[in-house]
């Protein structure tokens, strides 16, 4: 059983500094949603509403067209999994994984067979008798989730999960964790910096920068048609030219920046004679290109395996990140050379600036 | 030792280590050897000192054994004593738990302040603030009567006013411990509990006191410790059916004339306290050297 998850304009503050300001979303049942943005951004804030830790000061929060108010984390129907995992360390993975049910007023031999049932949902059948401290990062989060879900929970919040996990192992639970919101239909909220991990992941992606939402779209509309300057500045990198944009037509915009005119598609607020940016994905520059063609300095190349990223300045100053597939490296440019790029007018968005 | 040298070269490092074998041979040691010595010994007038008589057994602390009221008083002060101990348990985790998990810095403070600053006045003064508070026709008697809860005052000397005294005096000894421990138990776990739906008192049962274990330990065993060796709050707010075991080994002293019954007597407090300690902190598997931290 899952739970949609509705918040109606919600705020919060904390004496006098404000951490949430007018958010609305409506996460659908069964969906992977993720909340993403920088530390501070005021997301774990939106999480703890969510669970009911805390009481948002305005606005409302709806699980399973429910309105939450004035009930506490006990009576949500909600399960969070938290950035320290909190396992009980002083309890085995087995009572770990029960504390939920032991808490309903379950019976011993029910609570057994049930935690045992999760273990094999989370592979770590016979780990049963374990102490959380003998498991490997891991296998301790895996543990968390287990946990979590033995409470049949409508919603799963998580709370940056695998930001203590290496990178090799991160990637690796970024699957499981996909893979089993597919197999349980839980609608999983998960908060994240990371954003390769929310666009990885998730259905949709919620942006937020400074306690306001910035955007709400699936992974691939977010990149490539950034609702604002800061969503295309946070999510991938991006080379941004500032200039005035000139002619708004099909779709298209053409923008005179200092190193003369360019053509993207339109983006929001993309208006004739206001200023605007254009925004460049690394990808998109091709050494050499005819169209579009942007000249600047290479200050360095670094080979990162599958492409090797290629970092200089524009001749107007803004700094340029070109990335090159390791299969065409014969053509980047050499450091402390001039390269021209040039871009495909689909790969490019222009912005209105503010 | 190497270590100090290290640090602060051999005349220092000698020095101290020189002042620490001299505390502990001089001012434990010592002491404790001379009761013993007292202890296995009869008592006997100047002249037969080193005669015929003066020889090793066990009879003072047979008489102990032998002598009903004394021996009542004795298991009552044990008793009593963890009993102490529990009361105070029960006032302090509260207030522990709250300066640990729930006060912002701000509170901390104060509250902190307003615990110890009654702690810069002497134990008998204090004591003596409960005599005059727990008088027959003292305030607490008056407010009582007052508010109309009682018709005539209540005698509080004797168990209930030595109980009272002792649990403010040892607040300190249990809270520091447990306060310390609790401390570093992550909010997060009794935010996950909640989360999954445990009621408050299972929080606490199956998440914070385990956690406290040690600390609750220490409190314990303080506290205890302190009690049955109390002399001022029973002296002072004691009735005669409220004697202390120390009482009598004070009387043995000082007005028995008979230090080597009163050596016993002590010995017999002193083993039994170490006996109920050690299982105590056997039995919720706790070891001495986490008391000691």
């Amino acid at each position: 059983m899952s739970h949609s998850v509705e918040l109606a304009g919600i705020g919060m503050t904390f004496g006098t500094t404000r951490a949430v300001s007018d958010v609305t979303f409506k996460v659908a049942a069964g969906e992977f949603f993720s909340i993403l943005g920088p530390s501070g951004c005021g997301k774990t804030t939106i999480l703890r509403m969510i669970a009911g830790f805390i009481e948002p000061t305005e606005g409302r929060v709806l699980i399973g067209e429910r309105d939450m108010a004035g009930l506490g984390p006990d009576q949500r129907p909600t399960a969070m999994i938290f950035q320290s995992l909190a396992l009980f360390p002083l309890m085995s993975v087995r009572d770990n994984i029960a504390f939920g049910l032991e808490a309903r007023g379950m019976s011993r031999p029910e609570r057994r067979a049930k935690a045992d049932d999760l273990l094999r949902l989370i592979a770590l059948e016979g780990y049963g008798d374990r102490m959380s401290g003998e498991l490997s990062g891991g296998q301790r989060q895996r543990v968390a989730i287990a946990r979590a879900l033995a409470v049949e929970p409508g919603v799963l919040l998580l709370d940056e999960p695998l930001s203590a996990l290496d990178l090799k192992l991160r990637q690796h639970m970024r699957a499981e964790l996909r893979a089993l919101q597919k197999r349980t239909g839980v609608t999983f909220i998960y908060i994240t910096h990371d954003q390769s991990e929310a666009l990885a992941m998730s259905d949709r992606v919620a942006v937020m920068s400074d306690g306001l939402l910035q955007q709400v779209a699936s992974p691939r509309a977010l990149y490539d048609n950034p609702a604002t300057p800061f969503v295309a500045r946070f999510v991938g990198e991006t080379n941004a030219i500032p200039g005035r944009i000139i002619q708004v037509q099909d779709g298209h915009a053409r923008i005179d920046t200092a190193l003369g005119s360019l053509t993207g598609r339109a983006g929001h607020g993309a208006q004739a004679g206001q200023p605007g940016t254009i925004y460049i994905r690394p990808e998109a520059l091709m050494p050499g290109g005819t169209e579009n063609t942007l000249t600047a300095g290479i200050e360095r190349v670094d080979f990162e395996g599958s492409f090797a990223l290629v970092h200089g300045r524009f001749d107007g100053g803004e700094a340029l990140a070109a990335s090159i597939p390791s299969t065409r490296l014969a053509e980047a440019p050499e450091p402390g050379s001039r390269a021209s790029f040039g871009f495909a007018p689909g790969h490019a968005v222009v912005l209105g600036d503010g | 030792m190497g270590e100090l040298k290290n640090r602060f070269g051999p005349g220092l490092s000698t020095i101290f280590v020189t002042l620490v074998i001299f505390w502990l041979a001089g001012m434990v040691l010592a002491p404790n050897l001379m009761m013993i010595d007292y202890a296995l010994r009869p008592n006997l007038p100047p002249q037969a000192l080193g005669g015929p008589e003066d020889t090793y057994s066990l009879a003072n602390i047979l008489y102990l054994a032998g002598e009903p009221t004394h021996r009542a008083i004795f298991f009552k002060t044990i008793w009593a004593s963890a009993l102490v101990a529990g009361v105070t348990f029960l006032v302090c985790y509260p207030i522990a738990f709250w300066l640990a998990q729930r006060a912002t810095t701000g509170q901390l403070a104060v509250a902190m302040l307003l615990i110890i600053i009654p702690f810069f006045i002497n134990e008998v003064l204090r004591t003596l603030a409960w005599f005059i508070i727990l008088a027959y026709r003292g305030p607490l008697n008056s407010a009582l009567m007052n508010i109309g809860l009682i018709d005539a005052p209540i005698r509080w000397q004797g168990d209930g006013g030595v109980l009272a005294a002792m649990v403010y005096a040892y607040i300190l000894f249990m809270l520091l411990p447990i306060y310390n421990a609790i401390e570093s138990l992550e909010k997060a776990q009794i935010e996950a509990a909640r989360d999954l739906g445990a009621p408050t008192w299972r929080i606490h049962t199956r998440v914070v006191i385990p956690h406290a274990k040690a600390g609750i330990a220490t409190g314990f065993v303080f506290t205890f410790m302190l009690a049955a060796g109390s002399y001022v709050a029973p002296a002072l707010l004691g009735s005669p059916g409220s004697r202390w075991f120390t009482e009598i080994i004070y009387n043995w002293f000082f007005e028995g004339g008979d230090w080597n019954r009163g050596a016993a007597y002590a010995l017999v407090l002193l083993v039994l306290c170490l006996a109920v300690v050690l299982v105590t902190l056997k039995l919720v598997r706790v070891n001495l050297t986490d008391v000691a931290k």
